[in-house]
């Protein structure tokens, strides 16, 4: 009997309550979003103390690149959700090129960001680099706050990757199919969260002059 | 699996039998049985708070006369660092909720485990390798951290003791606290068995409901902010250090974004679990369910916006300064609410004075001055006179011990037989009862007349005129530690060789009480079908009221 009360376990594994599995990975979604806002709460308070430190380094930045990056990271939101489109009407093998895709584009993120950083080390920006120590303080800050913001995104798309070429695996394998494919919303959610922290720190350090 | 779950049940050891294929040790840290790692909680934490006894233990004999007694000063602040660290972190914060939140969550809403028992299992993981990491960064070259728990920046950045893996724990231990406050909201959304309303739910379920929203919403900003910490160190990256523009007020601002927060996560299931015992005993059913109910939601959402009260002499501004205070105050009204319905819950009650009842009578007491106290630190002007100083000590410890360690206590004695199935003998518990609560306001209360004369906190000397006050405290440690032994060997002599226990030894009315001692590993046969609210005395108070 108890097995047919909606919500609730037969044993303490054999349950399957999807509501429940996403209402816990949105508030796993929620506890990233507040790890981020701790940062972006430092970055308003020093933009706000150093405002012309701040639109003097934002200069130093490509824009282009960030552009590139942006527009990588959307299509790649794109791609998976329309993954879980495809796994829903039982199209495995689109389903499985489009999760590649967003692997794919997520590595060509940070093929993007290793060399923005590689170059940002060249000409002396990194953290205790002397050239970067002989700048004005708000500069330091701004400089600080962009390795450091840009620094734990990169190591989310990172986490995001690991994440996606899991679920790659578990459809390849058939454990995500047409009637259960919840540990793919999942995967896809998280990789959504990735892609809305880009959105917030593009402008906020690319285009806010 | 079902099958043989079910043939368990006849079993006289409940879940004990059920290891589940594993043996020895490996049936406990690979199960994820809720009630098992519940009981995984309570030994690991047991261990890090009487090591953490231990430390006040050596603090309090260092106090016992001025200038130097026992230990060298940096041995002190390495003492109050790791005392403090512990306390909060390994002990306070999943003290409840990982211990009794864990064993009895899913039995008071009449489900079978938690929502996610992996996740569950990993949080007590990441517990023990936080804890683990904590205690080696003692050993480690370059000393333990003598930072005090709350890492203040700069000195976290510039010491040269082994702040690194502390922060790098305490990282770790938020990481558990988050897992469990998912796990928990969850489960209290998704598994409540039919019938089983929101305002059917036991108020211990409402308190770790709200303890759960404060736990996902406010441990990421600690997370990020000791992350801050750690890449400034590791790299020298300039964020909170003012030597590369960095404001370190700033980092005061997130550190107590989270842990003023916090602190309702160490009080609000403590304050659950007085709800929870006191209708029992009373036999009457509570007074103002939906109050306490709704207070505990309050306490969580208007706890989250008054960090700054811990920072009114660093510098900000008087409109600051005054919504900061306001908001403190408004935080006594729904604490205030709660203790009035308790003691409403008493009057004409028909009291059964057992050991858990006296536990939960010092806490309400204990906790009125901790309360009080604080209201007094709330005052701008009080504030400023004692900011830093042994009041505000004496104020957090009537709180956080006098209320959280006594409610946990409480637990103890209340769920004990339920949890491992035997009864403890009544007479070791009631000395232990009242040599703990002797001992804590001996220790405690003498830290108010400090503060008001102005005994700053965390020194290691002082003046000779506050040594009446520091010796008298000092024998209350001493008395509190014996109470706490008694009560250590009284309850491990009752899992040894205590009575077995009937089900319900209580007359509880909670579905807890409806299955056997110790419960079985599935909890429930069948899934009950709830019907009444959860502290349904009326048929005996109706009794009461013809027959007086």
């Amino acid at each position: 009997m108890s097995s047919t009360s909606p919500g609730v376990a037969a044993g303490p594994h054999a349950h399957r309550d999807d509501v429940g599995s996403r209402l816990g990975m949105w508030l796993f979604l929620f506890t990233e979003l507040i790890l981020f806002g701790g940062m972006f709460i430092v970055y308003a308070v020093y933009r706000f103390t150093h405002p012309e430190a701040f639109h003097l380094a934002a200069a130093e930045l490509d824009t282009f690149v960030g552009t590139v990056n942006t527009i990588i990271l959307l299509t790649s939101s794109l791609t998976v959700a329309m993954s879980i489109t495809a796994i829903q009407e039982g199209r495995k093998t689109f389903a499985l090129t489009l999760v590649g895709m967003t692997i794919l584009l997520a590595l060509a993120f940070l093929v993007n960001k290793y060399f923005e950083w590689g170059h940002k080390f060249d000409v002396g920006i990194y953290p205790g680099a002397p050239e970067l120590l002989a700048q004005p303080q708000g500069v330091i800050l701004y400089f600080g706050l962009y390795f450091v913001m840009t620094g734990l995104h990169a190591l989310h798309v990172i986490i995001g990757m690991g994440v996606l070429i899991y679920d790659f695996e578990a459809i390849r394998r058939g454990t995500i199919n047409a009637t259960s494919f919840v540990r793919l919303e999942s995967g896809a959610l998280y990789w959504h969260l990735v892609d809305i922290i880009w959105i917030f720190l593009f402008p906020l350090f690319y285009l806010l002059h | 699996m079902t099958q043989e779950a079910v043939s368990v049940h006849a079993g006289t050891r409940g879940f004990y039998e059920d290891t589940g294929k594993r043996t020895g040790i490996r049936a406990w840290i690979f199960s994820t049985d809720h009630k098992r790692i519940g009981l995984l909680y309570l030994m690991t934490m047991g261990v890090f708070f009487l090591l953490a006894v231990a430390f006040g233990f050596v603090m309090r004999l260092e106090m016992l006369s001025p200038g130097k007694t026992v230990v060298e000063a940096q041995t002190y602040n390495t003492l109050f660092t790791l005392h403090g660290i512990m306390m909060i972190f390994l002990f306070i914060i999943p003290g409840l909720p990982a211990v009794f939140g864990n064993f009895f969550l899913p039995i008071l809403i009449g489900a079978k485990d938690v929502f996610f028992p992996r996740l569950n299992l990993l949080s007590w993981w990441l517990f023990l390798a936080g804890g683990l990491l904590a205690l080696v960064s003692v050993f480690l070259p370059g000393g333990a951290a003598d930072t005090g728990w709350t890492f203040y920046v700069p000195y976290s950045v510039r010491t040269s003791t082994n702040v690194l893996p502390a922060l790098i724990a305490a990282f770790i231990l938020g990481f558990s606290s988050i897992l469990t406050g998912l796990n928990f909201i969850t489960t209290i959304h998704r598994m409540r068995a039919p019938g089983m309303g929101w305002f059917r739910m036991p108020l211990f379920a409402w308190s770790l409901y709200a303890t759960a929203w404060v736990q996902v919403l406010a441990t990421p900003i600690i997370g990020i902010t000791l992350l801050l910490v750690m890449v400034e160190r590791w790299f020298g990256v300039g964020i909170f250090d003012p030597t590369l523009g960095g404001d370190p007020v700033l980092y005061q601002h997130l550190f107590w974004i989270y842990s003023h927060p916090a602190v309702y996560i160490m009080i609000l299931p403590g304050l659950g679990v007085v709800s929870e015992i006191l209708p029992v005993f009373a036999r009457r059913t509570i007074f103002g369910y939906k109050f306490i109910a709704f207070s505990s939601v309050a306490i969580a959402a208007v706890g989250s916006l008054v960090w700054a009260h811990h920072m009114f002499t660093v510098g900000m501004s008087n409109t600051g300064m005054f919504v900061f205070s306001l908001l403190t105050f408004l935080v006594s009204i729904p604490s205030a609410i709660k203790v009035f319905n308790w003691v409403a819950t008493l009057y004409k009650g028909s009291i059964v004075l057992e050991v858990p009842l006296l536990f939960i009578l010092s806490f309400i007491i204990q906790f009125s001055i901790g309360g009080f106290t604080g209201l007094m630190l709330g005052a701008l002007a009080v504030n400023i006179h004692v900011q830093d100083t042994y009041f505000v000590v004496g104020h957090f410890h009537y709180v956080m011990f006098g209320g959280t360690g006594f409610g946990l206590f409480a637990a103890m004695h209340y769920w004990f037989p339920k949890m491992f199935g035997r009864m403890y003998n009544k007479g070791p518990a009631l000395a232990s009862w009242f040599l703990t609560t002797v001992g804590f306001n001996m220790l405690y209360f003498p830290f108010f007349f400090l503060g008001y004369f102005g005994m700053p906190r965390r020194y290691y000397d002082y003046l000779p005129e506050f040594q009446t006050y520091h010796l008298i405290s000092t024998v209350g440690s001493w008395v509190l530690v014996l109470g706490i032994i008694v009560m250590v060997v009284n309850l491990l002599i009752a899992y040894k060789r205590g009575k077995t226990a009937p089900a319900n030894p209580w007359g509880g009315r909670t579905l807890e009480w409806t299955i056997s001692s110790p419960p079985p590993t599935e909890n429930f046969h069948d899934i009950p079908a709830v019907t009444t609210g959860p502290y349904d005395y009326s048929e005996y108070e109706q009794r009461q009221a013809e027959h007086p």
